[in-house]
């Protein structure tokens, strides 16, 4: 990756209806990078999309675009292009004149446009749907002319808006793969706004990650997962055990009623910190063997692992395993120096608990609360 | 199977019977005289005897076209206004775009007449700051007030309707591939309204070239509509009752409404099946 900023957003801060959205937002893009803004709904990522888009004026801030302010340009001057939540294609217009419309407001010549509404069809899979109705088209179908649509003016920036939030699991993912190699071919900047910490992970070069109008985390996706910087992101990104501890010196922590080896140092001596412990990074291991016991409460196959719960002293620990475990056994557990993450303190601290009020349900309900909200942050 | 055909034919009943006795009876009657004379006797003499009233006929059209046309141009900009503004504002500006619509139609044309008059509101103002005053009432141009004042809610009511199901997000896309104020309402409002207008102008249209009020109370015997002289024929107010050239009048107005109806169906449908423009 090219070390040159192509977006460079400095001290936005944005209300709307007298709410406070963005606070004090500093955040940089650089060129041909896949950049994901990741968080819950009501974070503010679809208004930093909008800004950038050039939708929404910041009240405070400015806005870079390739070393020029562009804080008060309006949208049809910038150079970015953006694929709506619900992808707003015209409903008047064919597939053809859909993917032409930026081209024809260009003023490009017949032929030169007949060439590339063909290209951009041959490069999202729809080639022979020129002359068709939009409303004949499937979700997916629609999805990929928003993209031809967008594409097709060759901005420098693509601005996608949870793209594939409407779109079923499969072809979810089969997008996701479509999209990256679409922007590793054609070498533009995708920034990408998204809820799903998933398709976050697997696309993106970087990561943002926001909550209540902040930026909590920036980083790769291997760096946001494996070092997430507080409970917030820890508790987003992937499943964790989040545990209360103690740093009593360099490379060793102290929590769970156990003093571990770990590889973290730099903390006062016996700071309380935040301690996180992925679900695969724990071993299950014969009792004796254990650096901390506890009793299995309950198993769930996964398919590639089982997922157990497993209480140590009352708090409900998640692990994930390869081998079979008994519901109601006593298992030693065994983690590994660099499994162990150790965290400040933050506002985050203490507000996610244990893993004693999970289930699969419990998490599909609050995915369908956040598609809702985010109605509400779009418009 | 049988049961439930029944039953369903039992809910329609009334329908029927409804669209029967007030739509095909009457139609039935319009063409029975139309093409009989006063014993009843087949003739096409009534429908020929229009040709006399082929002027009649144009004034008509032309009054009809431009009331239409002025609420086209009216309507247009103030549906998209109000379609822009904030939903709770919506709702009382299309309220207040309706109330008049709550007063009889015949009182509001009662009063546009001593606001014209040659003695009314606004000569009195005229004449009070010291001009001369104007001849508005008995005039083409008082008629055509009257159509588009009456008019008007039918013209802003469906152009409105469409123009708020047009999704912010669809003007943001086009702003977004680079269109400007002009290209946006070009290529996407205009087009994408055009269903609205063309119930608009059908619903202005159709009243307006068929009414006889206006032309009676605004008009003042000096404009004479095709709607007027089929009153005239019917209720005899000047001399001759005659119901059977009334009806061949109506066939053939309701004819030229029919096919003014169909072109413009013609064009919604160039429209939404979405040409190169």
């Amino acid at each position: 990756m090219k070390n040159n900023r192509l977006i460079d957003l400095q001290n936005i801060s944005i209300a709307l209806g007298g709410e406070q959205i963005l606070k004090d937002l500093n955040l940089y893009i650089n060129d041909k990078e896949f950049i994901t803004l990741l968080g819950p709904s009501g974070c503010g990522k679809t208004t930093t999309l909008r800004i950038i888009a050039g939708f929404l004026a910041p009240d405070t801030g400015k806005v870079i675009f390739d070393g020029q302010d562009v804080t008060d340009v309006p949208p049809h001057k910038r150079q970015v292009n953006t694929i709506f939540q619900r992808y707003a294609l015209f409903p008047h217009l064919n597939v053809y004149e859909n993917i032409a419309f930026g081209l024809r407001i260009q003023k490009v010549k017949e032929p030169q446009i007949r060439d590339t509404v063909a290209e951009m069809l041959a490069l999202v899979n729809l080639k022979g749907f020129e002359t068709r109705n939009i409303h004949s088209l499937s979700g997916g179908q629609q999805q990929r002319v928003a993209i031809a649509r967008a594409l097709a003016v060759q901005p420098r920036v693509l601005l996608l808006d949870e793209p594939l939030g409407a779109l079923d699991l499969k072809l979810r993912k089969d997008m996701q793969v479509e999209l990256k190699n679409i922007q590793q071919r054609l070498g533009i900047t995708f920034v990408y706004v998204t809820h799903d910490q998933e398709e976050a992970l697997s696309m993106s070069d970087t990561i943002v990650v926001m909550d209540s109008g902040e930026i909590q985390q920036i980083g790769t996706p291997i760096d946001i997962y494996n070092e997430p910087k507080n409970a917030f992101v820890a508790d987003f990104i992937g499943e964790s055990n989040i545990l209360d501890g103690v740093m009593r010196e360099d490379f060793a922590a102290e929590f769970a009623g156990h003093r571990f080896e770990c590889l973290d140092k730099g903390f006062a001596k016996n700071e309380p910190v935040d301690i996180v412990i992925r679900p695969e990074d724990v071993d299950v291991v014969p009792l004796e063997r254990g650096m901390i016991r506890g009793n299995v409460t309950s198993v769930t196959f996964k398919g590639v692992h089982f997922e157990i719960i497993v209480d140590v002293d009352g708090f409900k620990w998640m692990i994930q395993t390869t081998d079979y475990v008994a519901p109601d056994s006593n298992i030693g557990m065994f983690i590994e120096p660099d499994a162990i993450h150790v965290m400040k303190k933050s506002k985050y601290s203490g507000l996610y608990g244990d893993y004693s009020t999970f289930s699969d349900e419990i998490e599909m309900l609050s995915d369908v609360t956040y598609e809702k909200e985010d109605d509400g942050d779009a418009s | 199977m049988h049961r439930k055909s029944l039953s369903r034919v039992a809910i329609n009943a009334p329908y029927t019977v409804w669209m029967a006795i007030f739509v095909l009876v009457p139609i039935a009657l319009v063409v029975y005289y139309a093409f009989t004379d006063a014993a009843g006797r087949f003739t096409l003499q009534n429908v020929a005897s229009i040709v006399d009233y082929s002027h009649t006929f144009f004034t008509s059209l032309e009054l009809a076209l431009i009331s239409t046309a002025i609420c086209l141009v009216l309507a247009y900009p103030l549906a998209y206004a109000i379609s822009r503004m904030h939903v709770k504002r919506q709702s009382t500006m299309i309220m207040l775009v309706m109330l008049p619509m709550w007063m009889n139609f015949l009182i509001r044309t009662y009063a546009w007449m001593t606001i014209l008059e040659g003695n009314g509101l606004i000569n009195r103002a005229v004449r009070a700051l010291g001009g001369e005053g104007f001849h508005m009432i008995n005039t083409n141009g008082a008629v055509v007030l009257g159509m588009v004042y009456n008019f008007l809610p039918y013209m802003i009511l469906p152009i409105y309707t469409v123009l708020t199901k047009i999704e912010q997000s669809t003007i943001e896309a086009a702003q977004d591939l680079g269109a400007n104020r002009v290209n946006i309402f070009r290529r996407v409002l205009l087009p994408m309204s055009v269903p609205g207008v063309i119930s608009g102008i059908t619903m202005v249209f159709v009243p307006a070239v068929s009414t006889f009020v206006i032309s009676k109370l605004l008009g003042g015997g000096k404009t004479f509509l095709i709607g007027d002289i089929i009153e005239n024929y019917f209720l005899g107010n000047t001399g001759t009752v005659d119901y059977n050239i009334g009806a061949a009048l109506s066939l053939v107005l309701m004819i030229l409404i029919l096919i003014s109806m169909a072109i413009m169906n013609h064009f919604d449908k160039d429209a939404s099946a979405g040409g190169i423009m």
